[in-house]
């Protein structure tokens, strides 16, 4: 593992992912039981949205996001003169901060010496991208249908991975495999069935592709494969068509990535609750052919219950439900087979999903157990009385750490006081040994009144464990 | 395709003799008496009891029209709050304000107005009843024809009469703006409608949400004319579509089970204001609805119209008719509160039933002796009518002739029965004198009258003479018009084998449908049905013994030429009136024409023509007709319509209409048609 990471590997994907969630957790106030942190946040402030003018990927994604790891080009952790782990860039609430634990605890955990660097391919050197194969009937009749496509190296193998470990740890060593020989960008529904007619006609290979953050190996070119590969990339069907606000639905293009969904959906008044650690950049009909799981699912359910119809393209047709209601009582339902089908069946084009007002109240909280046995009791009790929060994650005593060492350097006295405090009761007080020890994190949405009676349910089962 | 409609009107033929004069009535008692009866009507039980404050604001606050305001301000860059409050003025404008009181008030006006007006108003009770019964099953739309002014509140005065919910009805702006009168009519049930309003999204938001709220919660029925305007013709007209879609969306989308509509024909032996159309056509603007114009037409109250049928047809229920024409899935999949725009098949669907109401509507007119005799009338050379004079004995045994014929073709015949030949000329002489305005009678001649100059110091000038006449003509078409649906599919296969000279019947479907789909826009032909349409024509034809049809020929025989010429004689006037367009649009230098313009320049030519002598139908300067042509032409795609400030342009393509004018002058054989697109709809 590379110290002078530039936010490559999977490991710091995930750290970044929960980044934003545990600082939640971690800077809260400290409250009258002192075992218990609960801090208010108002919803959607965990990302700064202001920098966004309109929608948030363009057709050259590398413009702004890295061909050869996760998330944008200027936000990455590096260790400055000083030797101090920085997390750089302006779009996160830790941006720009110094992270003081970081480097010991890379030391410690890993054995990582800051002497052994192993850096990335810094660009992607295009001779090592085979050229492509182009189908030139396909090409010729693409063309007189208007929409754009390119053959551009950097375009090709920026859509020919997801984020799994091993794909992008072959992209920091400047490997590249086989990669899509083109890349299409439908406008609309219209624009796919036009695609896959001619993809059809031609024999050409069609890799849907929407947000990039598949981990299931789902947009790998074969290998084998020696027919015109085409990535149909839906990032700019991206639209919200209609929102029904009787039923409490709305009508979207399966471009759209998860925060600009959200953020339009918030600009009316409402929010799916469908979040995914990969919101930012995963896409809509991504989520549907992944069968993708969201963090506030207890509330609002996977994608699998929040999906009222689905728009599919397909070699054979298009595929739909010709009613909007959310399930039907006789036959399978054919949306079953549309989830998680990877996008090997067809291009899902626009998705009806379910919408809620957005929560009047939420709340953060955790709750510190000893060890991992008392936290997992403690979850199965609140799973048992069926009383789970929006969101319940236990973490164990690693992760405990390594969200740690990711507490930006504070400025105040106060406040490094009273963390100093804090650790104090826990350790000392409390008697939890901080090898042993780890944290459930907790997210209470709703109505005012209700989230209140929930978290106060929720802290007397938990008053049992820790 | 069209069997289920059949079904229905055919039905009605049987019940011919049950019309009831409601007016015997009234004069037997007390018009107050009536007036403050009690109305208890059953309305439909689906209803949900609202005020008229409710319904505004239910539609008001429709996540429709918030969904259009916000879409509407976010185009026009202007507030929501602002569109929302111009929606609020647009409503005010148009809504009805029924009240119970007015329409008591009204009811006792009319009944004075209508007892000295005319003879009797006939009512199939028959219908009355069926209607009556369908109010309580599904919202209905009343679908009256438009002849009159007079139209306009006698349905709410019989439904007042025979205790079934007064209805809401569409009315054009102008009447609104009238003083007084404007305020009754709204307190009658009447809502009132902008004319040309296709451009005005936030308009046509309002409109349509009003209409769908007021079908859809079926607090009254809803009556509106199909045809969207008073016929200055007394020939029904094409179809508007914009308010009948919004009358079947509530169906489409499934938010009612059904919709009946109710077709109603109103005819009339002598309408009230025939000048007025005939004037009107000939270019003479019409007086602006005012209420001192109203105070000032008085002086129609002192003459006899003879006598009004009112016949309600028998209730079409819109779930049948549509039953395989439309799939109403493509509605499922964007809520019903959204825009959606009308596939093509839905369009189609809403057009062929428009087209189709009509069509029952002249099914179910009841026609008088006048409208025969007009035809008569019309196919002597008009030098005859205004000097000669045409002879009695003739006219009414043609009268009689045509009589039987019209029967044959299943007309619906208001001839006051009567044994022998008596009672027959009674009835002519009597209709003659009815219509007094049009024609008088002396020394056993029948002349035209022409309009009295006020003062004739001066000799008038031939031109001024030629108006005068030519007014006398248009009133006559226009009754003769009340007859032309009886015979115009006949009349089409006359002109067809006049035309082509040939018997083979192919051919003479081919040219039948070259002349069905030329003159669409002046007869009512449902769209789709041409193959119907023939085989109807030569059914008929066959049925009077005109034609010989088999399998490959239709002949004439030898005792069908009196019939045939006489309906190609009707027709005549038709063609002759076209081609003078044609050859107006094809012999000019210029290919883009101003609607104004134009519409001068064609009567000047006409008027040339008629002068000379080179041209024999006054109908030629009838600017409805004119009209007619554009619009044919454009839907032939021969003529294109744009919009250059503030006037309508039209752009010709000449080789295009000199090819349907040499077809229709026989001078392109009708085996070449096959070729044609016109040919194949």
């Amino acid at each position: 593992m590379a110290s002078n990471s530039s936010g490559g590997s999977d490991r710091q994907r995930v750290a970044q992912q929960r980044l934003r969630i545990i600082t939640g957790h971690l800077q809260g106030r400290e409250d009258g039981d002192s075992t218990i942190i609960a801090a208010e946040c108002k919803a959607g402030s965990q990302t700064d949205v202001s920098r966004e003018e309109g929608k948030t990927v363009p057709r050259r994604r590398q413009e702004i996001m890295k061909w050869n790891g996760w998330g944008y080009n200027d936000t990455k952790f590096l260790f400055n003169k000083k030797g101090q782990a920085e997390f750089t860039g302006k779009r996160y609430r830790l941006s720009g901060m110094i992270i003081p634990a970081l480097k010991e605890w890379f030391e410690g955990t890993f054995g990582a010496s800051m002497q052994h660097k192993s850096p990335a391919a810094p660009v992607l050197n295009s001779g090592a991208v085979q050229p492509p194969t182009l189908n030139e009937a396909f090409l010729e009749e693409l063309k007189s249908t208007g929409i754009p496509f390119s053959h551009d190296a950097e375009d090709r193998v920026f859509r020919a991975h997801g984020h799994c470990l091993h794909e992008i740890f072959a992209l920091r060593e400047g490997k590249v495999g086989r990669v899509p020989d083109m890349v299409v960008w439908p406008n609309c529904h219209d624009d796919v069935v036009k695609i896959v007619e001619l993809a059809c006609k031609h024999d050409v290979c069609l890799i849907p592709y929407g947000g990039g953050t598949s981990v299931s190996s789902g947009l790998e070119c074969p290998t084998e494969e020696t027919r015109c590969i085409v990535s149909v990339d839906t990032s700019q069907m991206n639209r919200i068509l209609w929102i029904d606000e009787k039923n409490l639905t709305a009508h979207v293009e399966a471009g759209i990535v998860g925060q600009d969904l959200e953020r339009l959906l918030n600009e009316s008044g409402y929010c799916t609750g469908h979040e995914p650690d990969s919101m930012e950049f995963s896409s809509l009909g991504g989520w549907v052919a992944t069968r993708a799981s969201g963090m506030k699912k207890n509330i609002y359910g996977n994608i699998e219950d929040l999906v009222v119809h689905v728009k599919m393209v397909t070699p054979q047709g298009v595929i739909e439900k010709s009613c909007r209601g959310p399930r039907m009582s006789t036959g399978p339902d054919i949306h079953h087979f549309i989830m998680g089908s990877e996008g090997t069946l067809g291009v899902v084009t626009e998705v009806t999903m379910k919408i809620r007002p957005m929560p009047e109240y939420q709340k953060y909280g955790s709750v510190v157990f000893p060890n991992f046995e008392q936290g997992v009791a403690c979850l199965r009790e609140v799973a048992k009385q069926r009383c789970a929060p929006a969101s319940i994650r236990l973490m164990d005593n690693e992760q405990f750490k390594f969200g740690h060492a990711l507490k930006p350097q504070v400025s105040s006295m106060f406040t490094s006081f009273l963390d100093g405090l804090k650790t104090f009761y826990i350790t000392k007080f409390k008697g939890f040994d901080p090898d042993r020890l780890c944290v459930a994190t907790l997210l209470f949405e709703g109505g005012r009144e209700k989230v209140l009676q929930h978290e106060k349910q929720v802290y007397d089962i938990a008053a049992k464990f820790g | 395709m069209s069997n289920t409609y059949r079904d229905s009107c055919g039905a009605g033929l049987e019940n011919e003799e049950e019309f009831v004069d409601i007016l015997e009535e009234r004069r037997r008692s007390s018009d107050l008496g009536h007036a403050l009866r009690t109305f208890s009507p059953y309305p439909y039980k689906g209803a949900e009891s609202c005020s008229n404050a409710d319904l505004n604001k239910a539609v008001l606050e429709s996540q429709y029209l918030r969904y259009m305001a916000k879409e509407i301000a976010a185009e026009t860059g202007s507030s929501v709050e602002e569109v929302r409050e111009e929606a609020c003025g647009i409503l005010e404008e148009m809504s009805q304000n029924l009240q119970l009181k007015c329409i008591r008030l009204m009811g006792f006006t009319l009944s004075k107005v209508l007892k000295r007006l005319y003879s009797g108003i006939f009512v199939n009770m028959e219908g009355l009843n069926m209607l009556q019964q369908s109010i309580q099953e599904h919202p209905v739309i009343l679908m009256p024809n438009h002849r009159s002014y007079m139209d306009f509140l006698i349905i709410s005065y019989i439904m007042f009469t025979y205790d079934i919910p007064m209805p809401f009805i569409a009315a054009g702006i102008p009447l609104a703006r009238m003083k007084l009168v404007g305020e009754v009519l709204r307190r009658s049930g009447a809502f009132f409608i902008r004319r040309a309003i296709g451009s005005d999204k936030l308009y046509w938001a309002v409109l349509s949400e009003y209409v769908r709220t007021i079908v859809k919660t079926g607090i009254a029925p809803l009556e509106f004319y199909v045809e969207g305007l008073r016929s200055r013709t007394l020939k029904s007209v094409m179809p508007k579509l914009g308010i009948m879609h919004m009358v079947m969306e509530p169906f489409f989308k499934g938010e009612v089970y059904d919709i009946t509509l109710i077709p109603i024909s109103i005819s009339y032996d002598r309408v009230l204001e025939e000048s007025l159309l005939a004037h009107e056509l000939l270019g003479i603007p019409k007086p602006k609805e005012s209420t001192t114009a109203l105070l000032k037409a008085s002086k129609v109250l002192q003459e006899d119209y003879g006598s009004m049928h009112v016949n309600f047809g028998r209730p079409m229920s819109v779930r049948h008719l549509c039953e395989g024409k439309i799939n109403r899935c493509q509605y499922n999949l964007v809520p019903r509160d959204l825009p959606q725009k009308p596939s093509a098949e839905v369009q189609a669907c809403v057009s062929w039933l428009a087209n189709l109401m009509v069509r029952v509507q002249e099914e179910g007119s009841v026609m008088g002796p006048w409208a025969l005799m007009a035809c008569l009338l019309l196919q002597a050379p008009t030098i005859v009518l205004t000097e000669e004079g045409l002879p009695w004995q003739e006219l009414t045994d043609k009268t009689l002739w045509l009589r039987k014929l019209a029967l044959d073709f299943g007309a619906r015949l208001n001839w006051p029965s009567g044994q022998g030949q008596a009672p027959d000329t009674d009835v002519m002489s009597s209709t003659v004198a009815l219509h007094g305005s049009v024609v008088n009678r002396k020394a056993g001649r029948v002349f035209l009258v022409q309009e009295e100059e006020p003062a004739r110091n001066r000799p008038i000038s031939p031109e001024e003479e030629m108006i005068s006449t030519a007014a006398a003509v248009l009133m006559l078409a226009s009754y003769r018009n009340m007859s032309l649906h009886i015979f115009v599919r006949p009349a089409l296969l006359a002109t067809a084998l006049h035309i082509t000279k040939t018997t083979q019947k192919d051919e003479l479907f081919a040219f039948f449908c070259f002349l069905r789909d030329v003159f669409s826009n002046e007869f009512i032909f449902i769209p789709g049905n041409s193959s119907q349409d023939f085989e109807e024509a030569c059914f008929l034809l066959k049925k009077c013994g005109a034609v010989h049809v088999s399998e490959q020929e239709v002949t004439v025989s030898d005792a069908g030429l009196e019939v045939l010429s006489f309906l190609q004689a009707l027709l005549q006037p038709f063609i002759d009136s076209y081609q003078v367009i044609f050859r107006y649009l094809c012999e000019n230098e210029v290919h883009v024409y101003a609607e104004k313009q134009f519409l001068t320049a064609v009567r000047n030519l006409a008027t040339e023509l008629i002068l000379s002598g080179e041209l024999h139908t006054y109908e030629a300067l009838s600017s409805d007709t004119h009209k007619n042509v554009l619009s044919a032409l454009q839907r032939l795609d021969t003529v294109t319509k744009s919009r250059a400030s503030e006037q309508n342009e039209y752009t010709v393509n000449k080789a295009a209409v000199r090819r349907i004018d040499d077809i229709l002058s026989g001078k392109i054989p009708p085996q070449m048609l096959h070729t044609t697109p016109e040919a194949k709809l």
